[in-house]
């Protein structure tokens, strides 16, 4: 316990001593989190929407005018052929063009049947997605109304009818920012965790230092524990500052258990500690660790669901994601600060990130060997 | 001329006497194109949904077959209780619920109405509005089905055309994103390790003492990294050409030209941030913690720009790779040729001579 504790010293010692890194530690997440969530917004509303109304009737104008009344489109173009709108289409200037060919007016109304065709730039995908389904639900609720205005004399008895009423849970303003922030914090405090601690060990390695460290009669796990508690605290600070930020500048606040965040938070940190003991152990120098934990970073990110959803992914994929353990915290922390998930909801997840806290930390151990 | 090419080689034994290093960093780039390219997708499909449906009949039957028939969704569970809705979306288990009312069909038949409700999870608020769209068309055209006797009178009928990618395919966005924020992150912080770790060992006192001139040196120590990167771009469009089928529908040769000039904007700012770092591992934070989540989010391949605030609009014109990443889109995607990416070009030249041009004041600075 005492040699533990004396580590523990030495280590701190060192992290405190570099104030370019302390600083780093602390000032960079805060900075991103306060930043990139308003980067990172996807409520599409401004959708550049090209018009080209081939019709010029009261009823063309008229959805057009519903289109522009609506917050999710900016009217950006007015061409007179389709040729006009391509090229500003090209120019990336529109996302989505709307053709109401002549006689659009006339078709509906003596034939009772007409046309219209959207033009999606789908390079964009989400926000082509969307747009296309914007500009339908405005399209079909036009057509509803002047269905309604003409079926005041009924030809015909009713139509039975459906009537779809989409209620979003949880998130009832639809604010994307507190969908990305908890997942942006995961993303932060494990680079605290994990990259740190694995560029201290092969920082000590290539400054020598662990030599001297390895003619002590210090164990293999006491030198584990001993790189391993500072940077936990450190990931836990930053999560609680963290969530702190998030309550104060989003005004988001944990629906659920604060504790039990914190609690899975401590399994997983340990887990990801361990990962970067791991890779600490094989690489030799920090430029090899640096590259590695890149690669992981990058997989933990982009693999982990934080923004595009984990069951579009081929089933390969969706194997990786369950051996990512970012992809466990960053469901967590949203099921915890968005739907107030209980302990009993997120169990097998628990489960889950213990049995790799456990895997990775006795293979640090294990693998980390005393002599050169 | 001599003097500047054995520099050039003492660099290059450098990197070739350390194959574990120098394996990782050619491999790094095709592991993450083949796995984010073939993986991400902005598509939602397979949503888990749950049914609430407390009167089976035809149309109900109909209704959740047609919905777990299509590839958007699959039918998880069937909930018997309201109230059991609250837990299964707290399990995470599904996205959304679909909950017919009492007495759906007869309901439909008689009173010539029957609602239906689609809850969803709105923890990601833009899926839980596509999911949604999804399931409304769906019932609608099952609606559309039950009575085809009835043509609705004043239909407007919607006809979409998807452009540059129809068949929705994440490669095309998500390829020349990860393009661009691969190369930008390895050849930053190869230059930037690089030159860092002679500072710490001490060895670039000695080279700093050598009559080269410090412009001299700092190209031999930027050119192989150059090659590097150049090898790995190559490497990076062979795949995504073959295995991903992303076509290159402008010119291959001004591709080539306007990555060679982007990772020379990259190296230069792995020099600029040498140059401000004395130790390995600040240097590192610096382009790897610094620079990961920035240059994803900001580059414009995930988050559309346009939709940022002002400020961050502004800030994003400052990452290198979302330059690239709009050139490469135009190249490779749309087929557009130099009228259209001259600007962005000269945005990466303009960069690459800022950054050489402080990190050479601050060397010189260090020799006096």
């Amino acid at each position: 316990m005492r040699t533990i504790i004396f580590l523990l010293e030495k280590e701190f010692a060192q992290i405190f001593r570099n104030s370019a890194i302390l600083r780093i530690i602390f000032v960079m997440p805060i900075i991103q989190l306060i930043m990139l969530p308003l980067a990172a917004d996807y409520e599409v509303k401004s959708i550049n929407c090209g018009i080209i109304d081939h019709d010029h009737s009261p009823y063309s104008r008229k959805l057009i005018a519903q289109i522009e009344a609506s917050t999710y489109f900016k009217l950006v173009d007015y061409e007179q052929n389709i040729t006009g709108a391509m090229t500003n289409f090209e120019k990336d200037k529109s996302d989505i063009i709307l053709e109401i060919p002549a006689h659009f007016e006339r078709d509906l109304i003596k034939e009772e049947k007409s046309n219209l065709l959207i033009v999606v730039n789908a390079v964009n995908g989400v926000k082509g997605n969307l747009g296309a389904a914007y500009i339908s639900g405005i399209i079909r609720t036009f057509n509803q109304n002047i269905r309604m205005d003409w079926m005041n004399f009924p030809k015909m008895s009713p139509v039975p009818e459906i009537k779809i009423a989409p209620i979003p849970w949880y998130n009832k303003l639809m604010s994307y920012k507190n969908f990305m922030v908890p997942g942006i914090l995961v993303i932060l405090v494990t680079m605290v965790g994990s990259f740190l601690s694995s560029l201290n060990i092969v920082h000590e390695k290539e400054a020598g230092t662990i030599e001297q460290i390895n003619v002590t009669p210090i164990k293999k796990h006491h030198f584990i524990l001993g790189k391993l508690i500072p940077f936990w605290i450190l990931g836990i600070v930053v999560l609680a500052i963290g969530l702190l930020i998030s309550y104060i500048i989003y005004g988001i606040f944990p629906v659920g258990n604060i504790f039990l965040l914190f609690s899975f938070a401590a399994v997983y940190l340990v887990g990801t500690l361990g990962l970067g003991l791991l890779v600490s152990n094989f690489a030799d120098t920090q430029q090899q660790a640096m590259f590695f934990s890149f690669l992981l970073m990058m997989v933990f990110i982009l693999l982990g669901g934080l923004y595009t959803p984990i069951e579009s992914m081929p089933d390969w994929a969706i194997m990786i994601t369950k051996f990512n353990p970012a992809a466990y915290f960053i469901e967590v922390i949203r099921m915890i600060v968005l739907k107030g998930s209980g302990l009993k909801d997120i169990l097998p997840h628990f489960f889950a990130i213990s049995c790799f806290a456990v895997v990775f930390n006795v293979l640090a151990i294990w693998s980390y060997k005393k002599q050169v | 001329m001599k003097q500047f090419i054995i520099f050039v080689r003492k660099e290059f034994f450098h990197i070739f006497r350390d194959p574990k290093t120098l394996i990782i960093i050619i491999g790094l780039p095709i592991i993450q194109i083949l796995t984010f390219g073939f993986a991400l997708t902005n598509e939602v499909k397979n949503s888990k949904i749950a049914v609430l449906n407390p009167t089976i009949d035809e149309t109900t039957t109909k209704i959740i077959d047609r919905l777990n028939a299509s590839r958007f969704f699959e039918v998880q569970e069937s909930i018997k209780n309201p109230k059991e809705l609250d837990a299964a979306f707290k399990s995470g288990k599904i996205r959304m619920a679909v909950v017919f009312q009492n007495n759906f069909q007869e309901s439909l038949q008689h009173s010539k109405k029957a609602d239906i409700q689609l809850v969803a999870d709105a923890s990601d608020p833009n899926i839980a509005t596509i999911v949604m769209n999804y399931a409304s068309s769906i019932i609608s055209d099952v609606q559309n089905e039950l009575n085809p006797n009835f043509s609705i009178p004043y239909q407007i009928n919607i006809a979409t055309r998807l452009f540059y990618n129809p068949q929705q395919i994440g490669a095309y966005s998500f390829v020349p994103g990860i393009m661009a924020m691969v190369l930008l992150l390895i050849s930053t912080m190869m230059t930037s390790l690089a030159i860092v770790r002679e500072k710490e060992l001490g060895s670039m006192e000695l080279l700093l003492a050598s009559p080269m001139k410090p412009l001299v040196l700092i190209l031999s120590k930027v050119i192989p990294y150059m090659l590097i990167s150049l090898f790995n771009w190559l490497i990076i469009v062979i795949l995504s050409v073959w295995l991903m089928d992303v076509p290159i529908k402008g010119s291959f040769a001004l591709l080539f030209f306007v990555s060679l000039v982007f990772i020379i904007a990259a190296l230069a700012l792995g020099l600029f941030i040498s140059s401000i770092t004395d130790s390995q591992q600040v240097a590192m934070m610096i382009s790897l913690m610094g620079m990961l989540l920035p240059t994803l989010i900001l580059s414009g391949f995930m988050f559309p720009i346009e939709n940022m605030p002002i400020p961050l609009q502004v800030m994003s014109n400052i990452v290198p790779s979302k330059w690239y990443y709009t050139i490469v889109k135009d190249i490779m995607i749309k087929g557009l040729g130099i009228k259209a990416i001259w600007k962005e070009t000269f945005v990466l030249i303009g960069m690459t001579l800022f950054f050489i041009t402080i990190s050479l004041k601050k060397f010189k600075l260090r020799i006096s």
